[in-house]
């Protein structure tokens, strides 16, 4: 879509989406490893305030959903939520598309966490336990709980996709239609939006995970209590 | 007397027009009951309303993302319709 970052090698065309990933991802994987580099309990730099300030709230977001001990989860849903809104705020430069404009790269972090969802079930409940859960409330719904399994996927990828996309496309045309400045309004909301979707995916990420971690726990309860 | 290109493009541009007018009206009734219940909770329980607003969040973008469905099937039609020649 933007030719200032195509690439094209024997006929197979590169779309800036790859260039710009590749550069958020060097990006902020460096300022994560300046940021971490010297930690430290007493005395905190201001990047190490920022980092704790960061990792706090998602430690705390999740701890909220799930109700237990957030640690294993903070890695991928931390990475996400950065990784996800950094891409969303790309949309206020020029020239610059934001990878999650994208269909590809919105379908592909779906992927990441359809892919983290059995990974944390069958590391808390074994193979067979998570595959029970399949065929939790009876063995007819099956079909519906795979069926589930993707269209949660699809639903999850076209709601981060949609909402960068349409943003950057109202303000293509507002600037089309009106003139130059007159869709900083709605950058200024597409920057919010933008924020809101990252959160989202991540709440979103962190639910799926925990109703695959806790299904059998609280039926557990259920039966002993009652 | 239209060709079928001529008569699909305008067939496509009413339905995305369609689409786009029912899934923002319906959507747009749903969020408003949403809001309305979470302030009405919150208006009862003040210290709930970090909680409150949190899942609200999360419920709305829920519900927004109906309307984004229709916005995505919209756009295909107009801009990717793949019954056009």
């Amino acid at each position: 879509m933007n030719p200032l970052f195509e690439l094209a090698f024997w006929g197979v065309l590169i779309p800036d989406t790859v260039f710009v990933t590749i550069a958020v991802t060097l990006l902020l994987t460096g300022l994560a490893a300046l940021a971490s580099r010297r930690l430290k309990s007493h005395g905190l730099s201001r990047w190490q305030t920022v980092v704790e300030l960061y990792c706090g709230w998602i430690r705390g977001t999740i701890r909220d959903v799930f109700g237990e001990d957030p640690t294993p989860y903070v890695p991928l849903i931390g990475t996400l939520v950065l990784f996800i809104g950094f891409c969303n705020l790309l949309s206020v430069l020029p020239m610059v598309r934001p990878p999650t404009a994208d269909l590809n790269t919105a379908l592909a972090l779906a992927l990441v966490v359809m892919a983290a969802v059995p990974f944390y079930g069958i590391r808390r409940h074994g193979l067979w336990g998570y595959l029970r859960t399949y065929v939790r409330p009876h063995p007819l719904l099956l079909p519906l709980n795979l069926l589930g399994e993707v269209t949660r996927t699809l639903a999850l990828a076209v709601r981060l996709f949609g909402n960068v996309m349409s943003g950057q496309m109202i303000g293509a045309i507002m600037v089309l239609v009106a003139g130059a400045l007159v869709p900083v309004p709605l950058m200024i909301l597409g920057v919010l939006t933008g924020l809101i979707q990252a959160y989202i995916f991540g709440v979103l990420a962190a639910v799926f995970i925990a109703a695959a971690v806790q299904v059998d726990v609280r039926r557990h309860k259920e039966v002993h209590d009652g | 007397m239209m060709d079928s290109n001529t008569l699909l493009s305008a067939i496509s541009i009413v339905t995305a027009g369609l689409t786009v007018m029912v899934g923002s009206v319906a959507p747009a009734l749903g969020e408003g009951k949403a809001v309305v219940a979470a302030l009405d909770a919150i208006a009862r329980q003040p210290e709930a309303a970090s909680t409150i607003s949190r899942t609200l969040f999360v419920g709305m973008a829920m519900v927004e993302s109906t309307a984004i469905y229709c916005l995505v099937v919209a756009l295909v039609l107009l801009f990717a319709n793949p019954f056009l020649g």
